[in-house]
């Protein structure tokens, strides 16, 4: 099966005052379809670049990513992005922000109040659909950010550190409910955190990455069975892999020179 | 005009928003404030101490222009030349101030006159604005203009500038393209920089009508007082000055409740 999105030597650098800063350095994975990666890493190992570049917020300096085989020029409405910062729009309640997608599709109201419905429904916050953001909670805020983003039906999430801003207890129930409609729609997630434990719950691979240049370090297969529940998050098994990525994660040798 | 420097998120009336019991406990200390400076006024002009017309005077002064319809052509005149000045000036700087900070282009050729002329006082323009466009209304009209325009246009370019990225991003990815980021992201998260703006904008127009009508023109609150200073008729002179400040405040009263509607959005802190 050719993979749904492949990093290929992707290199990112940020010209600084004099002289430029090396974020990524030939980055390169293959992401299957339909595939939960977690990305993890010290600040400053490129994950975040890497993911931006993904969701063609930001050029690549070398090498190039492709989704579907076609390289990503731009954003597009078929990558859907989640950010730690929610990046609601607070001036409109919560159906307008998820139906905001929909609009610049060019859905009719009718059709789009019915996804929107949907979607709000799903993320548990049909209470508040005319809410505004400023009366939701943090965890609400990112059930709202991610309605918004399935809304327009990406195949592709990428998520950057979204649960990163909450307590510890709505994380793991936003983790519980992204796995069940991950499980059920099998949307490709891209997912990047600083939480070990959250690498090795979510994902299928845990793709570990270095810093000073950004670059990767290792990719940990997760060969644990979904349903993930809190009998797997207790086991064993769970607590060997999360040791093996915890070491790769904190346990880094210095840069050098590698090709 | 303290909000000037304020950012918008605790421009309008911060500490007033605690419930209603604080509301009418501040309003009954108003009252109190306001009532007692007209007894020091009184008291102070009843004694003779200070050569300045004393409440009573100044009251039936006002009747008796309220009656003649002197105070109402005066204040209808000043506030149609403030109008006119400060609609035109906003009209123009909203387009300009998104243009500066959405083109680096734009800005770079707008900044340097808009630096230099922030550093002229407007009034300081009507000497030339008199000899190049006529004793009429036009000259007025300009430099009101001119005031309100400089006011509101630095901040509507500041309000896109601080738009969140991490915001037009999301639109991004949602499948926005520019036009309409800009209508639907940047239009609407800077609005409230935008209305403090306005508001800053037309309380120098007001300060820039009365100044100009007290050098150049033939009908007014400035004129007024400049012709009762001519037959050292204090009480009119006491007159324009309230009514100058009470018109002031009460259009920046409307002002303010148009802003917190517009704003409601907004996380407080």
């Amino acid at each position: 099966m050719t993979p749904k999105i492949v990093f290929d030597n992707v290199t990112r650098r940020f010209d600084l005052k004099g002289g430029s800063f090396l974020a990524l350095d030939r980055f390169s994975l293959d992401v299957a379809d339909g595939e939960f990666v977690t990305v993890v890493g010290p600040s400053g190992c490129g994950k975040s670049t890497a993911l931006n570049i993904a969701a063609g917020l930001l050029k690549a300096s070398g090498g190039e990513v492709t989704v579907d085989g076609k390289p990503v020029e731009g954003p597009g409405p078929e990558r859907g992005m989640i950010f730690q910062q929610y990046a609601l729009f607070p001036w409109l309640s919560v159906r307008d922000n998820v139906e905001f997608g929909l609009r610049i599709k060019g859905e009719p109201p009718a059709r789009r109040r019915e996804i929107a419905e949907r979607f709000i429904d799903l993320v548990g916050l049909g209470q508040f659909a005319d809410a505004l953001p400023k009366t939701l909670s943090g965890g609400m805020k990112q059930r709202c950010a991610i309605a918004r983003a399935y809304a327009v039906d990406p195949v592709i999430l990428l998520m950057d550190e979204p649960f990163g801003a909450l307590d510890a207890l709505t994380r793991v129930q936003l983790q519980d409910q992204l796995l069940e409609t991950w499980s059920r729609e099998r949307r490709t997630v891209m997912f990047i955190t600083h939480d070990v434990d959250e690498a090795v719950y979510l994902a299928n691979r845990v793709v570990v990455m270095a810093a000073g240049p950004g670059r990767l370090q290792e990719i940990i297969e997760v060969d644990l069975p979904y349903p993930r529940t809190e009998e797997i998050r207790l086991s064993p098994e769970f607590t060997a892999i999360r040791n093996r990525v915890w070491h790769a994660v904190y346990h880094q040798q210095p840069a050098q020179s590698h090709g | 005009m303290s909000a000037a420097s304020a950012k918008p998120r605790t421009a309008s009336s911060g500490k007033a928003e605690r419930g209603p019991a604080m509301d009418f406990a501040s309003l009954g200390l108003n009252i109190v404030g306001v009532a007692a400076g007209v007894a020091i006024w009184w008291a102070l002009t009843g004694s003779g101490v200070v050569g300045l017309p004393r409440p009573p005077e100044v009251l039936a002064r006002f009747i008796e222009l309220l009656g003649s319809g002197q105070l109402l052509r005066d204040t209808v005149a000043s506030l149609a030349r403030v109008l006119t000045g400060f609609l035109l000036g906003v009209l123009l700087a909203i387009p300009v101030g998104f243009a500066m900070g959405w083109y680096k282009v734009a800005r770079a050729l707008v900044e340097p006159y808009l630096q230099f002329f922030r550093m002229i006082p407007p009034l300081a323009i009507i000497p030339l604005a008199i000899v190049t466009m006529g004793i009429e209304e036009t000259p007025k009209i300009f430099v009101i203009f001119l005031a309100s325009f400089l006011a509101s246009v630095v901040a509507t370019y500041q309000g896109v500038i601080s738009v969140d990225r991490t915001m037009i991003n999301a639109a991004r990815v949602l499948g926005a393209k520019d036009f309409t980021i800009f209508r639907r992201v940047v239009v609407p998260a800077s609005t409230p920089f935008i209305l403090v703006g306005v508001r800053i904008g037309l309380g120098s127009a007001w300060a820039t009508v009365v100044a100009a009508e007290l050098i150049a023109a033939q009908s007014g609150l400035g004129y007024r007082m400049q012709q009762a200073q001519l037959y050292y008729d204090l009480p009119t002179i006491f007159v324009s000055l309230f009514a100058i400040g009470i018109l002031g405040l009460v259009m920046d009263r409307m002002l303010q409740a148009v802003e917190r509607r517009l704003t409601i959005w907004q996380e407080r802190i």
